[in-house]
């Protein structure tokens, strides 16, 4: 993967007059430690940070403690900072959510893992009606700044209800910010990101590159930006959308397309709500054509919003239809069949190849 | 864990319905202002409901949940708590909120329709009021983790009506406060209805109360219509929760008087004839009952507290009928602490939408 990425702020927020986030940015330690790290140790990196910069952080779920997560993502927490601040709590999803709004209401700010995000429902009741509309309903007397981390994702021969893909119904939620990475680097930084931010965030971490390939990380504390998508690689043909573990897989065709003469830009969304559309349309503006790919179903994806969106602000920019690769308007299958439905370089490449041959 | 337990549920009541003695009186009593209190909060409570209704059903306000016969429970909550402690109410608990600062005009900000109205004047921690069922009751344990993190001593009571003991948020939350020991108290307002459905098509348990032993915590059941027992019970479970982290559950006998909101008719489901049975057990008259046999009342202070609270109504009315609309950007300004950019373009389109909606009034 390539990991050379720029993070580019789209021009019209410069007309915000909204004052900067002081909490977030950089939090540099004298003597920086660099590791290599695979995504899931990057996101234990960042815990272990956070926890020690700042007294309010809390760590809760089934499993976090003792066990250091089903995962491993909270190894260690424990041991460094207590059984007060890392919690492990009964089995019950609700509850740690709900307790998680109570917490960050009073000045803490939680961490929750929910083990698998097909176990989240029960959760939702109090992430939709309470996280997310805490600071609206009180007028900004309280608020609510919580970290929801959920694995998610097909692809490791899990048992039912443990690979599904359902981003787009967190997304739908005015009031949650919805952030996946899809690198080791990107999952540090963004989940600093999404510990400083003042409002609840739903991280979506894509289990199949847990332990992927390692990155070279500067445990420096510094976040990378919410709400901007990521330009990983830029290219004149084709703009390349994804997020999460696919973003391998998209790179793979790009290199690949590459040898063939074809320059394909390949933008990692990261954070599919709110959705930056400003870098994506400057793309497309550029390119003229683009393919969104994405594991979710496709039918009431956030591929479509971002379809959606192209049609009603870059409709004279396309020179071709935008094309979803996505995965089927079906439950997710079981272990055995899942590769059927998981989109992959193939029908990504196919796609490419289709809407380059439009006219 | 052992196997053979065994376990009882205590009834606590001082008043019965005439207001006569039960049981000699605890020495708080003795507190004439607090006693006082009780008495002239349950009143403006009872005030400011039939107001609230009223103004529901001249069209000034929206659809408002009143607390007719319930008022001793929420008056008790206010009065036993200590200002520091944390309240995490439902949607029949404005008497407590006021007594902890609430402005009572914020009923009417609440309930007509804007969000101002949970603000609790900017100064609280205590969570605004919760209209989903039982999801308050797991926030509320994650409060007094907070608390007890933080190294306070202050302690989280918690309301919930007897619907949203059939929930799993309530087993939830009682479970964890068991569990992690923590300083915070629940009150259920048994009011026998949930909307349509009595109590006994919730559960085939004979108290609510009980509910307390499978979670490992204290339960006791008090005659919600009598404030010397719901006082009683809520200060002492208040004060074990702050000084010994132990958590425990009180179910508030009473009933509702009312119907369950202002868009319910209750005489399609209930039987006149309970109704007005329960009409001679409702908390107000019983206590001004006991304040005459304890030689504390008479009917010049009756009079003159009729109208210091009718005061207070009158103006919690003026200041909400004057009250200025907020601007329309304030519909997507509290989302975040910061506008995300992707809603620039929004915020845009409904101060535009603002005023062609405003343009086209004046053309009328």
């Amino acid at each position: 993967m390539s990991a050379n990425f720029s993070a580019t702020k789209p021009s019209q927020a410069g007309t915000s007059t909204a004052p900067t986030r002081e909490s977030s940015g950089t939090h540099t330690t004298t003597e920086a430690e660099t590791k290599d790290c695979v995504l899931v140790e990057a996101i234990n990196m960042a815990l272990h940070y956070e926890m020690a910069r700042d007294p309010a952080v809390v760590v809760l779920g089934e499993d976090v403690a003792s066990n250091g997560g089903v995962f491993r993502a909270t190894l260690g927490l424990k041991q460094a900072y207590g059984s007060e601040r890392v919690l492990d709590t009964p089995l019950a999803e609700g509850l740690i959510a709900g307790l998680s709004v109570g917490m960050a209401s009073q000045g803490l700010k939680p961490i929750a893992e929910i083990q698998f995000m097909g176990f989240m429902f029960a959760a939702l009741e109090q992430l939709i009606c309470h996280a997310a509309r805490m600071r609206n309903r009180t007028r900004g007397r309280l608020t609510c700044p919580l970290v929801v981390r959920m694995p998610f994702g097909g692809g490791i021969h899990a048992p039912e209800h443990h690979s599904e893909s359902t981003e787009a119904l967190l997304a739908h939620i005015p009031g949650l910010r919805v952030v996946i990475p899809s690198s080791a680097t990107r999952a540090y930084g963004l989940l600093l990101g999404a510990i400083r931010d003042p409002d609840p965030v739903i991280f979506l971490e894509p289990k199949r590159i847990y332990r992927a390939q390692a990155q070279r990380i500067d445990n420096d504390g510094q976040a990378l930006p919410l709400d901007t998508c990521f330009t990983l690689r830029e290219g004149e043909d084709l703009t390349l959308i994804s997020w999460g573990a696919l973003i391998s897989e998209c790179s793979q065709v790009a290199d690949q397309l590459h040898a063939q003469g074809i320059s394909v830009e390949l933008i990692d969304v990261a954070t599919v709500s709110p959705l930056d559309m400003a870098t994506i349309l400057q793309s497309v503006a550029k390119t003229g054509r683009c393919v969104i790919a994405h594991e979710a179903p496709k039918s009431g994806g956030i591929g479509g919003e971002i379809a959606a969106q192209l049609a009603e602000h870059a409709l004279l920019d396309l020179k071709a239809p935008v094309l979803r690769v996505a995965g089927y308007d079906t439950v997710m299958p079981y272990a055995k069949q899942e590769a059927l439905y998981l989109p992959g370089v193939v029908d990504i490449t196919r796609a490419i190849q289709q809407v380059l041959a439009f006219g | 864990m052992r196997g053979r337990q065994q376990f009882s549920i205590h009834f606590l009541q001082y008043l019965d319905p005439q207001g006569k003695l039960d049981l000699p009186l605890p020495e708080w009593i003795t507190d004439t202002p607090l006693v006082l209190a009780i008495y002239e909060n349950m009143v403006l409570a009872r005030l400011l409901d039939q107001k609230a209704v009223a103004l529901q059903r001249t069209g000034q306000m929206g659809t408002y949940p009143s607390i007719l016969g319930q008022e001793a429970i929420s008056v008790c909550i206010g009065l036993a708590m200590a200002k520091r402690d944390v309240l995490v109410p439902y949607y029949r608990d404005a008497p407590a909120q006021i007594i902890r600062g609430m402005s009572p005009a914020e009923v009417f900000i609440y309930w007509g329709g804007d969000e101002r109205g949970g603000n609790l004047n900017g100064a609280s921690r205590d969570l605004p009021i919760c209209v989903p069922i039982a999801t308050q009751l797991t926030q509320a344990v994650g409060v007094a983790t907070a608390l007890k993190m933080q190294g306070e001593e202050a302690v989280v009571v918690v309301s919930c009506g007897d619907g949203a003991t059939s929930k799993g948020d309530f087993m939830e939350a009682m479970n964890l406060a068991g569990v992690w020991d923590l300083p915070i108290v629940f009150v259920i307002n048994n009011n026998r209805w949930a909307i349509s459905v009595p109590l006994a098509q919730q559960t085939r348990a004979a108290t609510l109360a009980q509910k307390a032993i499978a979670a490992g915590i204290e339960g006791l059941q008090v005659d919600g219509n009598d404030p010397i027992a719901v006082y009683e019970a809520i200060s002492k479970a208040i004060q074990r929760a702050r000084e010994d982290q132990q958590p425990a559950l009180i179910e508030a006998l009473t009933y509702r008087l009312c119907d369950h909101t202002t868009a319910d008719d209750a005489s399609r489901y209930r039987d006149a004839d309970e109704l007005k049975a329960h009409w001679q057990e409702e908390p107000v008259l019983r206590f001004q009952q006991f304040l005459h046999q304890q030689g504390l009342w008479d009917a010049d202070r009756e009079k003159a507290m009729q109208q210091r609270c009718q005061q207070v109504i009158d103006t919690a009315v003026s200041d909400y009928l004057a009250l200025e609309a907020e601007p329309p950007s304030a519909i997507i300004d509290y989302l975040h602490a910061f506008l995300p950019y992707a809603l620039e373009t929004q915020r845009a389109e409904i101060l535009l939408k603002d005023n062609a909606i405003k343009s086209q009034g004046d053309r009328k």
